[in-house]
């Protein structure tokens, strides 16, 4: 499988439109500041990696961008991420509206163990009260757009838990869009699987960034490179150095990141 | 050559050593067979003294008065079942909930307190909890019922049932919890169709050997359903149960009452063994399943 290149990123992109706007955003874990003053623009419909040793706050980031990290007791948040001209910190929204907005997906493949691959998809409607007008049509919809539907359309009614880790991973992508969000957060979302698991879902974030913007932590530098239109590198909690991904790994302006691309540490 | 042959001289104490360490093994032996002794015994006793009167009329008739042959107690068989319906009501409900309060929603000191109030309650001599429940509910009433009943049961199921739903709710992996919450479902969606529905089977588990627990229950029923010689299933009315029935036949000076006795300790030692072997079924499945 040959590993999908973006052509046009050999180009340096003049304008694109920023679908998240983060200023001055800072995390704590009680006393623990976890991230500093980190203001960046999430570009629109790219993929977007954001790379760092462990600890480095990368996901903590991540979580701040759809209001999970404050689900952690202790956990405070400061600083503005504005997305269609809306800070999502302001008090009139509500986190769990935002996140039908802001879908995530995490590092373990986590399909809901009591229900079934159909009943997966359509959670995140269901459990919300949603009324569907064609549930299969939904079902077929979004487990087409992960590649996922000619493997099991014959055992819809089976467990999730009955696929491999590459099939519930690209499952519980299939539940995010069913949710019909405009972002979608990916946390490490490769590292439970195996080459040929991640190949197919690499494949598949390129194909999704032409609807969805997508941000992605990872640790596996490769993958950032191969993925990804933009890549973000955070170290102890700052954002070191924000580009467009060729020229993070070719000619970044950061010492700092070159020692860490060309893996002097990290 | 001293060095090849040492392994083979016995050392100074070694015989000593041994004999202890059999002793020991032995009485360890001993003991886990101590542990199955008794059930057992009091099976095999239960059946052969009470497989005599088994019969379809034993859980039909009514019993007859003293003289008479014959009869049945089938008003405590329906007793017992409507007594834990009550008991079940009341408790699975505030039972679960609690459990899921404590452990998805309260975080910290109260949550603590509950779950240290749980532990006491459970703890309480069922006697105890009968004369409270007398002066709660008997006495405004003015008479016994099976309400009063099921209320006692209930208070002695709810401690089990919130112990076990928090355990099992915290076994739930914590990253479901954070899948349905990343998909825009709100928290108490979350704790009630996502992490207690992951937990149910296990749950259903805690509920049947809490059942299995009140089935037996004597004491407090002592107080508060009293007993009723007559097929009842009215709540605000004394009613007759297995474990009240069995005490007065048991202490009576007639033969064919005392045979009863018998008869009805075995129904409840087997429904109570049903009971708890399909808790371990359940258990097996679950397991089973999650391979």
């Amino acid at each position: 499988m040959k590993p999908p290149v973006a052509a046009h990123r050999e180009e340096p992109e003049a304008n694109v439109e920023p679908r998240l706007v983060v200023e001055q955003l800072n995390a704590h874990f009680g006393a623990f500041h976890a991230i500093h003053d980190i203001t960046v623009k999430i570009p629109e419909r790219r993929v977007t990696a954001v790379i760092g040793p462990s600890g480095c706050g990368k996901s903590t980031f991540l979580r701040c961008l759809n209001r999970m990290h404050e689900l952690v007791p202790g956990a405070r948040v400061k600083g503005r991420v504005v997305m269609d001209g809306v800070d999502i910190y302001d008090r009139q929204v509500d986190p769990v509206r935002l996140r039908r907005h802001v879908g995530m997906v995490f590092q373990k493949p986590n399909p809901f163990p009591t229900m079934t691959i159909r009943e997966n998809v359509l959670a995140g409607l269901t459990l919300n009260g949603v009324k569907i007008k064609d549930p299969d049509a939904v079902v077929e919809r979004t487990l087409t757009q992960v590649a996922l539907w000619s493997e099991v359309k014959d055992k819809l009614d089976q467990s999730g838990m009955s696929l491999s880790g590459g099939q519930q991973q690209r499952l519980c992508i299939a539940r995010v869009l069913a949710v019909e969000p405009s972002v979608i957060l990916l946390d490490e979302p490769c590292s439970a699987l195996d080459p040929i698991a991640t190949a197919r879902v690499e494949e598949l974030f390129f194909e999704l960034r032409e609807r969805y913007t997508l941000v992605m932590v990872t640790h596996n530098m490769q993958q950032a490179a191969r993925v990804s239109d933009y890549t973000a590198f955070f170290y102890m909690g700052d954002l070191v150095e924000f580009d467009q991904t060729p020229r993070i790994f070719t000619n970044p302006k950061e010492s700092r990141t070159e020692d860490y691309v060309t893996g002097r540490f990290g | 050559m001293s060095n090849r042959t040492h392994l083979l001289v016995p050392a100074e104490g070694e015989r000593r050593r041994k004999i202890r360490s059999t002793l020991w093994l032995g009485l360890c032996g001993l003991s886990a067979v101590v542990v199955i002794l008794p059930l057992l015994s009091i099976f095999l006793y239960v059946v052969q003294k009470g497989a005599a009167g088994l019969s379809l009329s034993f859980f039909t008739e009514l019993p007859k008065p003293v003289g008479e042959p014959g009869g049945g107690m089938g008003n405590a068989v329906v007793g017992t079942l409507t007594l834990i319906g009550i008991a079940s009501a009341i408790g699975l409900p505030i039972g679960i909930l609690s459990g899921v309060y404590i452990a998805e929603v309260g975080r910290g000191k109260f949550a603590d307190w509950i779950r240290f109030f749980a532990e006491v309650l459970s703890g309480v001599p069922s006697i105890t909890i009968g004369v409270f429940v007398y002066a709660l509910v008997v006495v405004p009433m003015k008479h016994f019922s099976a309400f009063a009943g099921g209320v006692s049961l209930a208070i002695i199921m709810i401690p089990t049932v919130t112990r076990t739903t928090e355990e099992l709710l915290r076994m739930v992996p914590p990253h479901l919890r954070e899948a349905s919450l990343a998909l825009g479902v709100p928290e108490w969606k979350t704790s009630l169709f996502v992490v207690l529905r992951t937990a149910a089977p296990g749950i259903a588990t805690g509920i049947m050997l809490a059942v299995a627990r009140i089935a037996g229950e004597t004491a407090p029923l002592l107080f508060t359903a009293f007993n009723n010689r007559f097929l009842s299933t009215r709540v605000d009315q004394p009613i007759a149960s297995l474990p009240v029935q069995i005490l007065t036949y048991a202490t009576s000076p007639y033969q064919d009452w005392q045979q009863q006795a018998w008869t009805g300790a075995l129904v409840l030692v087997v429904v109570i063994l049903v009971l708890n072997l399909l808790a371990r079924l359940g258990t097996r499945t679950r397991i089973g399943a999650k391979s």
